[in-house]
């Protein structure tokens, strides 16, 4: 029972909590109280602190908007925007509850009547707002990957192709997604023409600007890994003579696995935080765009909804690292690592 | 008249020891470019290891014996010269030369099974699967590791890896074993236990096998003769020892051998010169 909380504590990143755990089963008291105190007490005290200091300069400044939120607004507005997804939820619930009666009492009276079903057309509530945002930060993510691990790869192998792009990468790698976008839309608009296509437009803009920002993280740090494996893995492998399939799948990818999780740990970083950025001026409906609209908006909730996606944005980039981190744990073959 | 009669009165005789030879280093030169010039590690140096012979090499630090196995194994370009492995001259490495580093260099995600049958699945292709495993598990359980077979290998101790590295250069089947302090990092309970399980090993399957080695009892406990390299640069052969004890061969027996510390002595002179 004790073990198995502290490794859920381990894995969910909070550690915090194991002192705790052991302090409950009376190990150690003195030594946990002590561990308490440091990785507790000193955070709680923290945030406690950050929340007066806030609110004391909230009450100080006023904006076009009214009153600087303070923590209590800001919490008031969290909670608003979930009862406003509820109420959505449930009105969607009974539209397709209706759609289905209704659907029902055709059927009955004609067998062979010809039966629409038709999508319910709410506006986006904040929940739907961050799961799309989610989703494009994946696709971002995942177009990222597909084009790093491979150049990634094949740089490592090749010094010469390593110095062909090198440039190339330097040259990129610090633009900004506010730079890629306009190029992005343009490319996008000229050959995603479909209207009724799988992707909406400003999905697959959001997502391509993702890619192109954060796929340098991955794609130098698979360089690297390849290129510096163990020199007697490599020459293990020519003693065997392997094949370069054989090497590359056997001994090349497993060995530089964990720096290719770190190169994909910062891609994701990097994507969550760029997605903001071109969410809000493609317009894709996620949480750059919520700020956006709240912005342009300017009614007396706005601030405080505009930090609630603050606070959401930190929340799931911290829980997106963790993950990476999890994941490159599994992966990581030597024991001490991390 | 005279010339050719010589010739033909040695011929039968060296046709019959060039049969007997794994190995024929000849004229072998080693230079490696250095900033500010060249670096002749080794300069003609010649050296014959005939079949089921095992060699032992000692020498200084730097002298260039880890140079000379590495150009063995074809890892290390041939700057001068010419090695002949069973006649046919060395150009590129391959796993009739079995190599086993100083560091176990396995692979830590593969377990001791995996690592020993990636090298047994490059040397037996047409070998069903099963054949493979019982390969590995044999030379596995050789080594001691009836235990450990399906063990991540960085789970492993450091004697426990090198036990692998042992079976995993051994079921190659190679013609020669090329090993480079394979002990050095281990402690020296360890080391003698190794020392046992690769002469059990050893005695069975007879490879010709070069071991580098910085330890004097283990170079005579192990070797058939025990080759001293001068210090470098241009380093040759300086000195052969030959260690004529029977095998299979017995800790005890060997350290109580009224030569023992005849041989001993002789090795650490010509060190310490
Ligand atoms: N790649 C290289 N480039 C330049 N010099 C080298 C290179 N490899 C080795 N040397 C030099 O060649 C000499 C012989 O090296 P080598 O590793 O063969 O010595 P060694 O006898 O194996 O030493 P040790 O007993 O310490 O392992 C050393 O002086 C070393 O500095
Ligand atoms: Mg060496």
């Amino acid at each position: 029972m004790k073990a198995v909380a502290i490794k859920f504590l381990n894995i969910t990143g909070m550690r915090w909590g194991i002192p705790l755990v052991k302090l409950f089963s009376g190990e150690q008291v003195l030594q946990q109280l002590k561990e308490i105190g440091k990785t507790i007490v000193a955070p709680i005290l923290a945030i406690i602190g950050f929340l007066l200091i806030w609110s004391f300069f909230a009450s100080q400044i006023t904006t076009s908007l009214g009153r600087l939120p303070g923590p209590v607004a800001v919490w008031q507005q969290a909670q608003s925007l979930w009862q406003e997804h509820l109420v959505e939820r449930k009105k969607a619930d009974e539209f397709y509850a209706r759609q289905e009666d209704r659907n029902a009492k055709r059927r009955a009276e004609n067998p062979g009547a010809k039966i629409s079903t038709v999508e319910f057309t709410g506006k986006p509530t904040y929940i739907d707002q961050i799961i799309t945002s989610l989703k494009t930060v994946f696709m971002g993510f995942t177009i990222a990957s597909l084009i790093a691990l491979p150049i990634g790869v094949i740089c490592g192998l090749s010094k010469t192709v390593m110095k062909a792009f090198n440039p190339l990468i330097q040259i990129f790698k610090p633009v900004s997604p506010l730079a890629w976008l306009p190029i992005v839309t343009m490319i996008v608009s000229a050959v995603y023409v479909t209207n009724n296509g799988f992707f909406a437009k400003s999905f697959i803009i959001s997502a391509i600007t993702v890619s192109l920002c954060s796929l340098w993280a991955t794609l130098i740090n698979t360089a690297l890994g390849v290129s510096s494996v163990n020199i007697d893995y490599i020459n293990v492998a020519k003693v065997l003579q392997l094949s370069p399939t054989k090497k590359t799948f056997k001994i090349l990818l497993p060995a530089t696995l964990p720096l290719i999780f770190t190169g994909l740990r910062i891609s994701l970083g990097v994507g969550w935080m760029v997605l903001i950025a071109s969410e809000m001026l493609a317009q894709n409906p996620g949480l750059g765009k919520f700020i956006w609209d709240e912005f342009q908006n300017g009614s007396s909730h706005s601030l405080a909804r505009i930090m609630v996606a603050v606070f959401t944005i930190g929340i799931i980039g911290f829980i997106l690292d963790r993950v990476m981190v999890e994941l490159q744990k599994l992966v990581s073959f030597e024991k001490a690592s991390l | 008249m005279i010339m050719s009669e010589v010739i033909a009165m040695q011929e039968p005789e060296e046709k019959t020891i060039s049969e007997k030879i794994m190995l024929d280093i000849r004229n072998l030169t080693k230079i490696y470019p250095v900033r500010g010039g060249d670096y002749t590690v080794l300069e003609n140096l010649q050296l014959n290891i005939l079949k089921e012979e095992f060699i032992s090499i000692i020498g200084h630090s730097g002298c260039g014996k880890s140079t000379l196995l590495t150009m063995i194994a074809g890892l290390n370009c041939i700057s001068g010269g010419q090695i002949l492995l069973d006649g046919i001259p060395i150009t590129k490495p391959g796993p009739d030369r079995g190599v086993v580093f100083q560091s176990p260099s396995l692979f830590p995600w593969m377990t001791a099974m995996e690592n020993v049958l990636l090298g047994v699945e490059q040397v037996f292709p047409h070998a069903t699967k099963n054949d493979r495993i019982n390969i590995c598990k044999y030379y596995l359980d050789k080594v001691g590791l009836e235990n450990a077979f399906h063990k991540k290998a960085s789970e492993l101790s450091q004697g426990m890896q090198q036990r692998v590295g042992i079976a995993r250069a051994f079921a190659l089947k190679p013609k020669i074993l090329l090993l480079d302090e394979p002990f050095g990092m281990l402690d020296s309970l360890t080391r003698a236990e190794l020392q046992n399980v690769l002469l059990e090993v050893w005695n069975k399957e007879k490879i010709t096998a070069i071991m580098i080695t910085h330890d004097v009892d283990e170079s005579i406990f192990l070797a058939d003769r025990v080759i001293m390299m001068t210090s470098g640069p241009k380093a040759q052969i300086g000195d052969v020892l030959k260690i004529p004890f029977e095998r299979p061969r017995i800790r005890k027996e060997v350290i109580e051998h009224s030569d023992y510390y005849h041989y001993r002595r002789h090795l650490i002179n010509f060190l310490e010169h």
